[in-house]
């Protein structure tokens, strides 16, 4: 009976760990091979392409969800950053109501209430597989909420871009499919716009575009854009590219998801249907000449 | 109308400065792209024939009956052994109407009456462009203008060198080619 007691009764306070074991747990990085279970097959990564490579087997069995239209692009009073909001999984239009911003460092984001202050904090863009930007976004949003609580002080996001970066080249050849874009305006950097992909690259830059769609913006965007523009002038460019490539690309469309980040953090400008601002820009500018109604 | 002036086998360029258009009448210019051989083999053959119905009916053709005639050959060839793999744009003055038409086909043999159109990786990277910035009215200045954006796009985006662009404009006394500067060098963001 004792022994039993014993066995499901425990010390008040028992020093389970060390000194050195607490030092460990609070001040050690996660390993950044995080341990999945792999498939149990020979090549875990040439079956994950058999299975969801749609280019080369049209009938693969698994569709990913994929194809997008995102930019950023560096100008003088900040960082503006432009989404579609469309998620295909093959030719199926999975959903129209995607966020594919992402706000990374939640600590000192305060709530959830939408508000119309800045909000302090980076921001992360989603272009690929939907669940690899949001699973490993959502995992450097920890990365950097742990690094403000141990250094009382926010990341930077040179140092963020290098976390993002040096995962999914420890993951390079398992079949993970991002391409994504970190904005931030810290004290260190000034405003800082790094693009990070799933074969390992980490470019700083002026503009990026990614996603199926991002030739079409590249051409309205290239065409207009100057490091002087005003915050309306860039707000107006950033929403004008996106409503190209939602227009061109099969696979952009939905709403157009504005964001602007400043010094003080970023702020939202709208989740708005294309379909009404395509019609504006239509009929007010005389763009899109060759949507016409004639037979 | 411009197309590109290099000619590439694999990884060389054989030409720099080829011309990729042939004219079919006295107001209208067929510019083509696509498999090699197929392109020039097809451009002539329709210029021959045009300019032989112009012959023996002594009457121009005008845009849309060339560009329906066009369309109709590629569709026959497309149900042969083999077909031509080409893509064509063809732009003409009317000349009974004096108004402007574009065609935009494709080796499919698609015709399409369009305001503006290109062929190739140019089309993802233009059109966007040619959404924004072009209406129906705008002069031959602003036209050219709005082609060096494109080009300018071109040059800062495709990683292939196209050895510039040869452009032609058509108008109603006829087609000639324009100067164009190809050597301005653009600078990305």
């Amino acid at each position: 009976m004792d022994k039993i007691v014993a066995q499901y009764s425990r010390p008040s306070y028992q020093n389970v760990y060390s000194e050195q074991d607490q030092q460990d747990l609070t001040e050690s990085l996660p390993p950044l091979s995080l341990k999945f279970a792999l498939p149990p097959v020979a090549n875990p990564s040439a079956f994950l392409r058999a299975m969801t490579d749609d280019h080369s087997n049209p009938s693969c069995p698994i569709k990913l969800a994929h194809g997008t239209t995102t930019l950023a692009f560096r100008f003088q009073g900040g960082i503006i950053v432009c989404t579609d909001s469309r998620a295909t999984a093959g030719n199926w239009i999975a959903s129209q109501t995607v966020k594919k911003v992402i706000p990374v460092s939640r600590l000192s984001r305060g709530e959830d209430k939408p508000t119309n202050e800045p909000t302090p904090g980076l921001l992360g863009t989603m272009a690929g597989g939907a669940a690899d930007c949001q699973y490993w976004l959502r995992y450097l949003s920890q990365q950097c909420t742990l690094h403000e609580i141990r250094h009382k002080r926010r990341i930077t996001v040179a140092a963020a871009s290098k976390i993002l970066a040096n995962l999914t080249y420890s993951y390079k050849g398992y079949g993970l499919s991002m391409g994504t874009m970190l904005a931030g305006v810290t004290p260190q950097e000034g405003p800082a716009l790094y693009y990070i992909d799933s074969d390992g690259t980490r470019l700083p830059g002026n503009l990026f575009c990614v996603g199926s769609g991002q030739t079409f913006a590249y051409g309205v965007l290239d065409a207009n854009y100057r490091y002087d523009l005003t915050e309306q002038e860039a707000l107006a460019l950033g929403r004008r590219a996106i409503l190209a490539a939602m227009h061109r690309d099969a696979y952009s469309g939905g709403f157009i998801n504005l964001y602007h980040v400043k010094e003080e953090g970023w702020v939202h400008h709208g989740f708005d249907d294309m379909n009404p601002i395509f019609w504006k820009t239509k009929l007010e500018s005389g763009e899109f000449s060759n949507v016409t109604s004639e037979l | 109308m411009a197309a590109s002036k290099a000619i590439m086998r694999g990884p060389t360029i054989i030409k720099a400065e080829d011309d990729k258009t042939r004219q079919l009448n006295k107001n209208t210019l067929m510019a083509f792209s696509g498999e090699a051989g197929d392109t020039v083999q097809f451009a002539e053959f329709v210029q021959a024939n045009v300019q032989l119905y112009s012959m023996r009916n002594d009457t121009e053709l005008n845009p849309a009956a060339v560009a329906n005639f066009v369309r109709g050959e590629l569709a026959r060839s497309l149900r042969s052994r083999s077909p031509y793999t080409v893509n064509l744009l063809l732009g003409g003055i009317d000349p009974t109407t004096q108004t402007p038409h574009l065609y935009w086909i494709d080796y499919l043999a698609s015709l399409a009456s369009v305001p503006y159109a290109a062929h190739g990786y140019a089309q993802y990277y233009c059109l966007s462009l040619l959404d924004k910035h072009h209406n129906p009215n705008i002069d031959l200045e602003q036209g050219m203008k709005l082609l060096g954006m494109c080009t300018d796009e071109l040059k800062r985006r495709l990683p292939i060198d196209y050895k510039g662009v040869l452009v032609k404009i058509i108008t109603k006394d006829g087609v000639k080619e324009v100067d164009f500067d190809n050597d301005k060098i653009v600078r990305s963001a």
